[in-house]
């Protein structure tokens, strides 16, 4: 049984090392949830942004369901996907369960709403102040969300930020879509996930370790962020 | 004699704007009771009337950002919509500024207005220098100062070269100096041919700016008519109250 000190040890080695297998992991990590943001801003953004400028029928149930969908549990997003794309399921043609893209398509499920319900929030609030200028201009609907999605975006970048700072960290789906095959799909949750239960704590923890710093560097953007926002008087 | 009043109207030009029985009810208040009034080509109509008397109210109905309870608003004798906003523009008593710079707020109206880049932002930096901002043109709007900002408001809504122009208060939080400037660019602009709807507080400013005085009193128009008359010799008792500086409460 080794002591706590000998394993940081050795995850602090293994991360120094930095071994292809590590490399991979944490790369496959990263281009999953980065491809799920990126996809998640193109639909959220201007989804939360036309419900956050207009009133229209149906807004509120639109809003609530955002807000709900925003804690979805990521198992059971998985668990969706996975009824989705299995051999039995409507798009199990595609063959996509157990690759990354399957990975992709769960979390940007997950993120969506996220980035749609807190887009919705600093838009609203935006357009607030800006509602009569922009009537007065007489702008049109899309040029509308269009100038209120630019002006809000040193906000809407930290929206993005919390989106990946959520899909990173999350197991359930990943593990449950990409089957955390060795080489293919396994990515750093899940990887800690199944080295923790196999005793193998070294790579569970360097693993844990840069997730860390990945939380800690996300943090420090986005504050740096608000901070050039507010000095350049654009938040 | 009937021949001689058709005669007589016949010489007064077609107003430009025009509001019919316009109405404004909300949480169960009416707060315009059916105003009827024409603003005429060229002319600068200053709104005057104590707080909560119903201008910005008017204002914002007249410029089409509210739409009423019963009545209309026509522009050049049709429904005004926002072919007519965009014939007019707003500067409000609080400016809204972009989260942009001094030159993007200019440019951003001038692009929403049609014209393309280059002639934007040719545009936009005369309009700079009318204003006296050129030196402030690449800082972000939003630090410069209530004087800056409301002279930037003015000449963005300028730029697009509106027909009529509606002013809220522009000056009521600013300096002599800075008041000065706006008065300035209103004036200028009046002389190009643009006409003036502006709430104003202040009679000195009015007398300065006006040809003439809308009086609202508890959302009606207590008096209307040519500035000297109504400042001079004012016929309602609401008007002479103000003009005497005497708090009046009443009905008109
Ligand atoms: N959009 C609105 N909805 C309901 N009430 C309003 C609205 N705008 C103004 N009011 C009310 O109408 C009255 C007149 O307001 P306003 O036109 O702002 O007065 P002022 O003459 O001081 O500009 C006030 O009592 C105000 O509270
Ligand atoms: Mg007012």
């Amino acid at each position: 049984m080794f002591g706590f000190g000998d394993i940081m040890a050795a995850a602090l080695g293994l991360i120094l090392t930095w071994d292809r297998d590590l490399s991979e992991i944490v790369l496959l990590s990263l281009r999953v949830t980065l491809t799920a943001v990126a996809v998640a801003c193109l639909i959220g953004l201007p989804l939360g942004a036309v419900v956050g400028a207009f009133r229209f029928r149906g807004r509120g149930t639109v809003t609530v369901l955002l807000n709900a969908l925003m804690g979805l549990p990521p198992v059971v997003v998985g668990l969706f996907v996975y009824l989705m794309l299995s051999n039995a399921g409507p798009l199990g043609v595609l063959g996509l369960l157990y690759t990354p893209t399957a990975m992709i398509i769960a979390q940007t499920i997950l993120v969506t709403p996220i980035v749609a319900a807190l887009t919705k929030q600093v838009v609203e609030d935006l357009h607030g102040e800006y509602a009569e200028q922009f009537s007065s201009f007489g702008l049109s609907a899309r040029a509308r969300v269009s100038a209120l999605l630019w002006d809000a975006r040193y906000s809407l970048l930290t929206v993005a930020l919390a989106g990946f700072g959520r899909a990173v960290a999350e197991v359930g789906a990943v593990l449950i879509v990409g089957g955390n095959i060795n080489h293919v799909t396994r990515v750093m949750t899940t990887t800690i996930a199944l080295e923790t239960s196999k005793g193998n704590l070294e790579l569970a923890l360097a693993l844990g370790l840069l997730l860390l710093g990945l939380a800690v560097i996300v943090n420090a953007a986005v504050m740096t962020l608000r901070a050039s926002a507010v000095r350049a008087a654009y938040a | 004699m009937v021949m001689d009043i058709r005669a007589e109207s016949a010489l007064v030009a077609e107003p430009l704007l025009e509001a019919r029985a316009l109405r404004f009810a909300a949480g169960g208040q009416t707060l315009i009771h059916g105003i009827d009034l024409g603003i005429e080509p060229g002319r600068r109509t200053i709104v005057m009337g104590a707080n909560g008397s119903g201008k910005s109210l008017l204002l914002r109905l007249l410029h089409g950002l509210l739409p009423p309870s019963s009545g209309e608003v026509l522009w050049r004798g049709e429904a005004a919509g926002r072919a007519a906003r965009r014939a007019q523009a707003m500067v409000f008593q609080r400016p809204v500024m972009l989260r942009r710079s001094v030159l993007a707020n200019l440019t951003f109206a001038l692009k929403v207005h049609g014209l393309a880049g280059r002639a934007r932002t040719e545009r936009a930096q005369e309009a700079l220098e009318m204003a006296r901002l050129t030196d402030l043109a690449n800082h972000p709007a939003r630090v410069l100062s209530g004087g800056e900002q409301q002279r930037l408001a003015l000449a963005r809504a300028l730029v697009c070269e509106p027909e009529l122009l509606f002013l809220d208060e522009p000056t009521s939080s600013l300096d002599p100096a800075s008041t000065q400037m706006i008065e300035d660019l209103v004036n200028a602009a009046h002389a190009r041919g643009v006409t003036i709807v502006m709430v104003t507080h202040d009679m000195g400013q009015a007398r300065r700016m006006g040809d003439e005085v809308i009086f609202l009193h508890a959302g009606r128009v207590a008096e209307r008519g040519p500035l000297d008359r109504v400042l001079g010799a004012p016929r309602s008792e609401a008007a002479r109250a103000w003009v005497q500086g005497r708090l009046y409460t009443g009905d008109t």
